[in-house]
């Protein structure tokens, strides 16, 4: 089986400081694949190279057989990549529903002049995203909250709201910058579930995540990322046996579980 | 039955176009608020671009200032009619918009402020150095306009003034309309969206310099027209109306409305229009009273005039 996205050799330098070096995995379709790294180990570095936001130092990605490496993140949307971010990037001023509805752009976009004129057809696309977008919201569970401004949401409900930006593209692959940061144990929950269901329906997706007892769970693939370097690699159960995992990262939550 | 945002604008702004005259002590005011809605005119530009797509822009007035020459100029040298000239104005002005924004909508806060307070001054200084053209600083000649005068033939006799603020309320209602409907299309939202966040805008799929491009060009049309009407009124046109000035005015007016409403904005229009009417007895203190209010709005009501207003008003309804 090919991979729907692989990374080769990814390698990106800031002042002279090698953020991530060298690092190479795949993500397979319908799998939950987890990067992990203590704090300032390269971890959204990596995403962001592999979203388009930073460009790659060196090394490639590959996407569904398409080398993608340091593509705008506008034409990586449209080959299906869609993601998250770790510190929220919602549209603050914007109701809950225009959110969701701004995720159907691509399909929804078209002629400005028909959509100054507000013609039949600038009409037909907008009515679509927003009966699509308000499925996704009732999915995620935020249905009641369509109309409020976004900015008054919760963090947690901010945080599903954006996965469903996200989801909004149909993507192929979706990358999750810590969904589960700064939620109480009841909103991991929903995310968890959320997550597990999405790679359900196939969609491959790429996880950064501080929770370790959610990666854990569901995980099928983990990487484990230190200074920058990966230092291993396998399923859940391998990596936390792994000893140089334990040491760098594991080493006090291991000790405890053990205890 | 429950009325859109859109359909409440619209009709707020017909009553006050059709009821505002019972008010008007004289003819005079027919022309103050000709002037209010030409100004309203490019400040609703101003709204699309900054108030929708989060941008800057210092030099629209340059784009007014096409707008005006186009109809002073094209009458006389291409025999077009003046409101075909109008016309040309606003592709010339949709076309410069589309060069000039290209490169300079890269650029972000200040520096995309700077560049466009450039382009403003350049235009401005080809109309001023252009005399065998444009007559220099002492300005120019615009032909008549000839709508009233078919007006008149048809059985509707308005004065001068009467017309112009009919004529240019109706370009109004048509720049609002527009821009209302472009606020919940599919193009009005990823402009709002990359304003609220570039980054995430761009991984929905939002192509962001062209959204960028798209709005600044529909603002310099905006400006443009608002430019040819101010001309044809008058009959008469400076280079002022590309001056610096002229483009700080458009986005005070915009900002002390509030830049997110199209409505605020037009409401900002109207006062900072008829405060140096009002203010003609402080005339050597004009700018500074307007720089005073400026400053007490955005201390005290930094969404702009009407958008605060509205939130105290409802605030006490609750």
């Amino acid at each position: 089986m090919t991979a729907l996205l692989s990374v080769e050799g990814l390698g990106i330098s800031f002042g002279g400081l090698k953020a991530v070096n060298d690092v190479s995995f795949t993500v397979e379709p319908g799998e939950i694949t987890s990067v992990i790294g203590p704090n300032g180990a390269g971890k959204t570095t990596l995403f962001n190279m592999i979203s388009g936001v930073y460009q790659p130092g060196s090394g490639r990605v590959v996407l569904g057989g398409e080398d993608v490496t340091g593509m705008a993140p506008h034409l990586l949307a449209r080959r299906g990549m869609s993601r998250t971010f770790q510190n929220l990037q919602i549209f603050q001023s914007m109701t809950v529903l225009e959110n969701a509805i701004s995720g159907y752009h691509l399909r929804e976009r078209g002629p400005v002049l028909a959509d100054l004129f507000n013609l039949p057809s600038s009409r037909r696309r907008a009515a679509q995203a927003q009966a699509g977008a308000r499925e996704l919201l009732a999915r995620v569970g935020l249905d009641r909250a369509a109309e409020r401004e976004a900015g008054n949401l919760s963090y947690g409900a901010l945080k599903r709201l954006e996965i469903a930006r996200a989801l909004a593209l149909s993507p192929r692959i979706l990358l999750l910058d810590e969904p589960a940061a700064g939620c109480n144990a009841v909103e991991t929950e929903e995310i968890d579930h959320l997550i597990a269901e999405v790679a359900k329906s196939g969609v491959a997706i790429l996880l950064v995540e501080h929770d370790m007892k959610m990666v854990m769970r569901i995980s099928n693939h983990i990487v484990v990322l230190d200074h920058g370097e990966k230092i291993a690699e396998g399923d859940p159960a391998s990596v936390s046996r792994n000893p140089a995992v334990i040491a760098a990262y594991l080493g006090t939550e291991a000790a405890h579980a053990d205890g | 039955m429950k009325i859109s945002a859109k359909s409440a604008t619209l009709l707020v702004l017909v009553v006050l176009i059709l009821l505002s005259p019972v008010l008007f002590p004289s003819g005079y005011y027919y022309r103050v608020g000709a002037l209010i809605f030409v100004n309203a005119i490019a400040v609703t530009g101003i709204v699309i671009l900054t108030g929708y797509a989060g941008q800057i822009s210092l030099g629209h007035a340059g784009f007014a200032g096409i707008g005006a020459y186009a109809c002073a100029l094209a009458p006389v040298h291409l025999g077009l009619h003046p409101s075909l000239a109008l016309v040309l104005g606003a592709a010339i002005s949709a076309v410069l918009a589309f060069l000039v924004g290209r490169p300079i909508l890269r650029l972000k806060g200040y520096y995309l402020g700077v560049a466009t307070l450039g382009f403003g001054i350049l235009v401005s200084m080809v109309l001023n150095n252009e005399r065998q053209l444009t007559g220099g600083p002492d300005g120019m000649e615009v032909p008549e306009l000839g709508l009233r005068g078919l007006l008149e033939d048809a059985g509707l006799d308005l004065t001068n003034g009467q017309f112009w603020y009919f004529f240019c309320g109706i370009v109004l209602i048509l720049a609002a309309w527009l821009a209302l409907n472009l606020y919940n299309s599919p193009t009005g939202r990823a402009l709002r969206a990359l304003h609220g966040s570039e980054v995430a805008a761009r991984t929905v799929g939002v192509d962001v310099a062209r959204l960028k491009l798209q709005a600044f060009v529909i603002s310099a049309v905006y400006a443009s027209v608002s430019g040819s009407l101010l001309a044809l009124q008058n009959k008469f046109i400076t280079p002022d109306v590309a001056g610096f000035m002229h483009s700080i005015e458009m986005v005070t007016m915009a900002v002390l409305g509030g830049v997110g409403s199209v409505l605020g904005a037009i409401f900002g229009a109207a006062v900072l229009t008829l405060l140096p009417q009002v203010l003609t007895v402080f005339a050597e203190y004009e700018q500074l009273v307007l720089g005073l209010v400026m400053m007490l709005v955005m201390i005290f009501l930094p969404q702009g005039l009407l958008p605060s207003i509205l939130r105290k008003v409802r605030g006490k309804d609750e």
